[in-house]
C-alpha cells in the first residue's frame, strides 16, 4: 500500500492561498465559540473528567456493555448484527438491503461507513446512496472523501459549491449564494426521503441499560432518513457503548460545545425500537477496535467522540486541509487513529504535528492525544519506516546534540553558513524545514558566546 | 466461530483492567424562573418563544402566526387543523403539512430543547417533513438541565425521542448559518399550560 506523503499532499491545499486562509480562520473560529461555550458552565472540567472515567469504564469492561445491549436491543425488536471488519459489515448492508428490495439508500452522516468505504462497495451492486448531510452531499458529488470529521466540506469555498452543485444537481454554477445553494440541496434530497427503500444513520452513542442509541445532527436529515423508509440501519463501531442513560447528559452536555460550540446538536435523536411495521438493524462493527482495546499505549484513542475540537485547534490541521492526510479520520486524532489501521501507509501522520498539546488540552474526553503522538514517533523509528532523508537527518542530529563540541562547531558553521551560503544550499530537497519558510535571521552571538562574554568569568 | 463470538473473545482477552463507574452528579443550580432561562436559551438556537395570556386560542394563534399556511396538521387537543393526524397512513403523507402542531413532553431550560416521542408526534415524521412546527410546552414541564432531562422515565419507554432545538439548521458552507435546513425552517414554542383533561 502507498504511503502517505502529508507533507507533500499538504502542498497541493497550500498552493490555495485564499482556501488556506479561509479554512484557518473558519476553524479557529470554531475554537472560539468552544471556548466561549465552555466557559459558561463551571462545572466543564468536571464533565470532562466524568466523560473521561466513564468512556474509561465502559472500555474496561466493553464485553459486557456489548452483550447488555445486545440483549436490550432485541428485546426491543431491533436485530443485532456483528461485522469483524469492513468488508463484512458492507456484506452485511448489502443483504439487508437485498432482503428487502431496496435499490435507493437515504443516509445521514456516518464516519464508520466512510471508514468502511460502504459507498463505492454498494454503488458497485447498483445501489443508488444520497448522502444528506450537506456537507457529506457535496463531497460525494465532488467524488471527494471528507475533509473533516465534522464540517465535511470544510476546505471548500462557496464558488467551489456552485460549480460542484451546477456540475451535478443542475443549479447555476455562477450563482454562489449560500442559502440559494442550501435551499436547492433541501428541495434536491426531499423527493429521495419519500420513496427510499431504506435509511442509514450512524450513531454517537449506543447505551446498554436501554438497548438504544443517539444520534446527534443539526440538519434533520437523519430523522428524516429514519423517519420516512420502512427500513433503518445504523452502522455503529463497538467503541460507541455506554453504561447508562445518565451518562448521555454528560456526554450531549459536552459534544455539540466541543465541536461546533452550539449548546447542543439542534437534534438530539434516540432510537430504541423500530417503528410498527418496520425493521430496524443495527450493525456492531469492530474493524480493528478490539486490536487497538489492547495496545496499552493507544487504547485511550477509543474513548473519542468524533467532535472534531482536536482538529480545529491544530495548527497543522489547520493550514494543511483534512484531505492532505489520506484517511477518513485526519487531524490529531486521525494521527493516533490511522497508524494502528495500517502503521507503514500512515507513518508520515505522526510527523503532521508540533506536539503542542493543544489538542489534547480540548479533548472532551480528555485523550492524551500529543503524548500518543510522540509515541508513535518512536513506534515508527523503532519499527523502521521513517524515510531515508527524515532518519539520515535525525541520525545526524543525535549525533550533534549528544555532544557538546560538535554542537558548538555546527552552530558557528550555520551562523556563517546562513549568511554566506547561497539560496540553493539552504533551499533545497533535504532540507524539508526550508522548503515553506524563510530561515530567521541568526542573531549576532550564540547564547554561548553572549554567556562567556557577560557571565563567563564569573 | 461466528463473528459476534470471535469479536467479544477478542474485546474480553484485550480490554484493560476494569476502572470504576462514576456517579453522575445533578449539576443543580438554582433557576429564578425556568422559562425565562429557556426563552433565552431556545432564542439562541434559533427558535420563538411565545407567552400568550391564559385562556388564549392556540388554534387562532397559530393561524395568525402562518396566515398562508394551507395544511395545518396538529397531534394535539388545542388544536384542530386542517388534517386530522389520526387518518393519515403513511408519514410520506405528510409531505404538503405546513404547519405541524404537537405537544412536548417536557422542556430542558439550559439548552431550549423540547422533548417529543412517537406519543407527541403521532407520526414522527411530522416533526420534520412539515415545514413549520409549534410545539405547546407547560411551562411546569421545564427541567432545568440536561442531567435532570436524562433521569426522565420517557428514555425506557419511548421507541423513539428526539430532543428538539429551535429548527433544522447547516453552516456546511463556509460556516454560513441557514436556519431551515432540511427538516422544519422555524420552531415556535407556545407556553400553554396543560388542559385538565390531557395531565399526565
Amino acid at each position: 500500500m502507498k504511503r502517505v506523503d502529508h507533507a507533500e499532499a499538504s502542498s497541493r491545499f497550500i498552493a490555495a492561498k485564499e482556501h488556506v486562509d479561509f479554512h484557518d480562520q473558519r476553524l479557529w473560529d470554531l475554537r472560539q465559540k468552544r471556548d466561549r461555550e465552555a466557559a459558561l458552565i463551571p462545572e466543564w472540567e468536571d464533565l470532562r473528567s466524568l466523560a473521561s472515567a466513564i468512556k474509561e469504564h465502559a472500555l474496561s469492561r466493553l464485553a459486557d456493555y456489548l452483550e447488555e445491549f445486545e440483549r436490550n436491543a432485541t428485546a426491543n425488536g431491533m436485530t443485532v448484527h456483528w461485522a469483524r471488519d469492513a468488508a463484512e459489515h458492507n456484506q452485511i448492508v448489502h443483504d439487508i438491503l437485498a432482503a428487502h428490495g431496496a435499490r435507493t439508500l437515504v443516509k445521514s452522516k456516518s464516519m464508520l461507513t466512510d471508514e468502511c468505504d460502504m459507498r463505492p462497495f454498494l454503488e458497485s451492486r447498483g445501489i443508488e446512496i444520497i448522502e444528506t448531510d450537506l456537507g457529506e452531499r457535496i463531497q460525494q458529488l465532488d467524488d471527494e472523501p471528507p475533509s473533516h470529521i465534522v464540517v465535511p466540506a470544510v476546505h471548500k469555498l462557496r464558488g467551489d459549491v456552485a460549480r460542484v452543485f451546477g456540475r451535478t444537481i443542475g443549479t447555476d454554477p455562477a450563482n454562489s449564494d449560500v442559502p440559494y445553494l442550501a435551499e436547492s440541496q433541501r428541495r434536491h434530497t426531499r423527493p429521495y426521503y419519500l420513496r427510499a427503500g431504506a435509511g442509514m444513520t450512524g450513531a454517537n452513542f449506543a447505551v446498554a441499560e436501554t438497548g438504544s442509541f443517539v444520534v446527534c445532527t443539526n440538519e434533520g436529515n437523519a430523522d428524516l432518513s429514519a423517519n420516512l423508509p420502512k427500513l433503518h440501519i445504523a452502522s455503529i463501531g463497538i467503541e460507541k457503548v455506554i453504561p447508562r442513560v445518565e451518562d448521555v447528559g454528560v456526554f450531549v452536555r459536552l459534544l455539540s460545545r466541543s465541536a461546533l460550540g452550539s449548546p447542543i446538536t439542534q437534534l438530539t435523536s434516540h432510537f430504541r425500537k423500530p417503528r410498527p411495521g418496520t425493521e430496524l438493524h443495527v450493525i456492531l462493527t469492530d474493524n480493528g477496535r478490539s486490536e487497538r482495546l489492547g495496545m496499552a499505549d493507544f487504547w485511550y484513542s477509543l474513548k473519542c467522540i468524533r467532535c472534531g475540537a482536536c482538529l480545529n485547534t491544530c495548527p497543522v490541521y489547520r493550514r494543511s486541509g483534512g484531505l492532505s492526510y489520506g484517511s477518513t479520520y485526519s487531524g490529531p486524532i486521525g494521527v493516533i487513529i490511522d497508524p494502528a489501521f495500517n502503521l507503514r501507509k500512515y507513518s508520515s501522520l505522526p510527523f503532521a504535528s508540533t506536539l503542542n498539546g493543544s489538542c489534547t488540552n480540548v479533548c472532551p474526553v480528555k485523550i492524551n492525544i500529543h503524548e500518543q503522538i510522540y509515541r508513535w514517533r518512536q513506534l515508527i523509528a523503532e519499527r523502521n519506516q521513517l524515510p531515508m532523508v527524515k532518519k539520515e537527518a535525525m541520525k545526524m542530529a543525535g549525533k550533534v546534540l549528544s555532544s557538546p563540541k560538535l554542537y558548538r562547531a555546527a552552530v558557528q558553521a550555520a551562523n556563517a553558513g546562513l549568511e554566506y551560503l547561497p539560496r540553493f544550499m539552504i533551499y533545497n530537497p533535504l532540507n524539508a524545514w526550508g522548503r515553506q519558510r524563510e530561515v530567521p535571521k541568526a542573531g549576532r552571538q550564540s547564547f554561548r558566546e553572549w554567556y562567556l562574554a557577560n557571565r563567563g568569568g564569573k | 466461530m461466528t463473528s459476534r463470538d470471535e469479536i467479544l473473545a477478542r474485546v474480553r482477552r484485550n480490554q484493560p483492567a476494569a476502572r470504576e463507574l462514576p456517579a453522575v452528579p445533578g449539576f443543580e443550580q438554582a433557576l429564578p424562573s425556568p422559562s425565562r432561562t429557556f426563552k433565552a436559551s431556545l432564542e439562541r438556537m434559533g427558535g420563538t418563544f411565545f407567552e400568550p395570556p391564559p385562556g388564549t386560542d392556540i388554534e387562532r394563534l397559530v393561524r395568525k402566526t402562518f396566515p398562508e399556511a394551507k395544511v395545518i396538521c396538529s397531534a394535539t387537543v388545542e388544536v384542530a387543523g386542517d388534517r386530522p393526524i389520526d387518518l393519515v397512513r403513511e408519514p410520506a403523507a405528510l409531505e404538503d403539512v405546513d404547519v405541524g402542531v404537537v405537544r412536548a413532553r417536557f422542556g430542558v431550560a439550559e439548552t431550549g430543547s423540547v422533548w417529543l416521542s412517537e406519543a407527541e408526534l403521532k407520526i414522527n415524521a411530522l416533526g420534520f417533513l412539515a415545514q413549520h412546527l409549534v410545539v405547546l410546552l407547560d411551562p411546569a414541564d421545564i427541567v432545568a438541565n440536561l442531567h435532570d432531562a436524562y433521569r426522565h422515565r420517557g428514555f425506557f419507554e419511548a421507541g423513539y425521542a428526539v430532543f428538539m432545538t429551535g429548527p433544522s439548521a447547516t453552516a456546511d458552507i463556509e460556516g454560513v448559518l441557514i436556519r431551515g435546513a432540511q427538516g422544519i425552517r422555524s420552531l415556535t414554542v407556545v407556553a400553554a399550560p396543560r388542559a385538565a383533561a390531557t395531565l399526565s
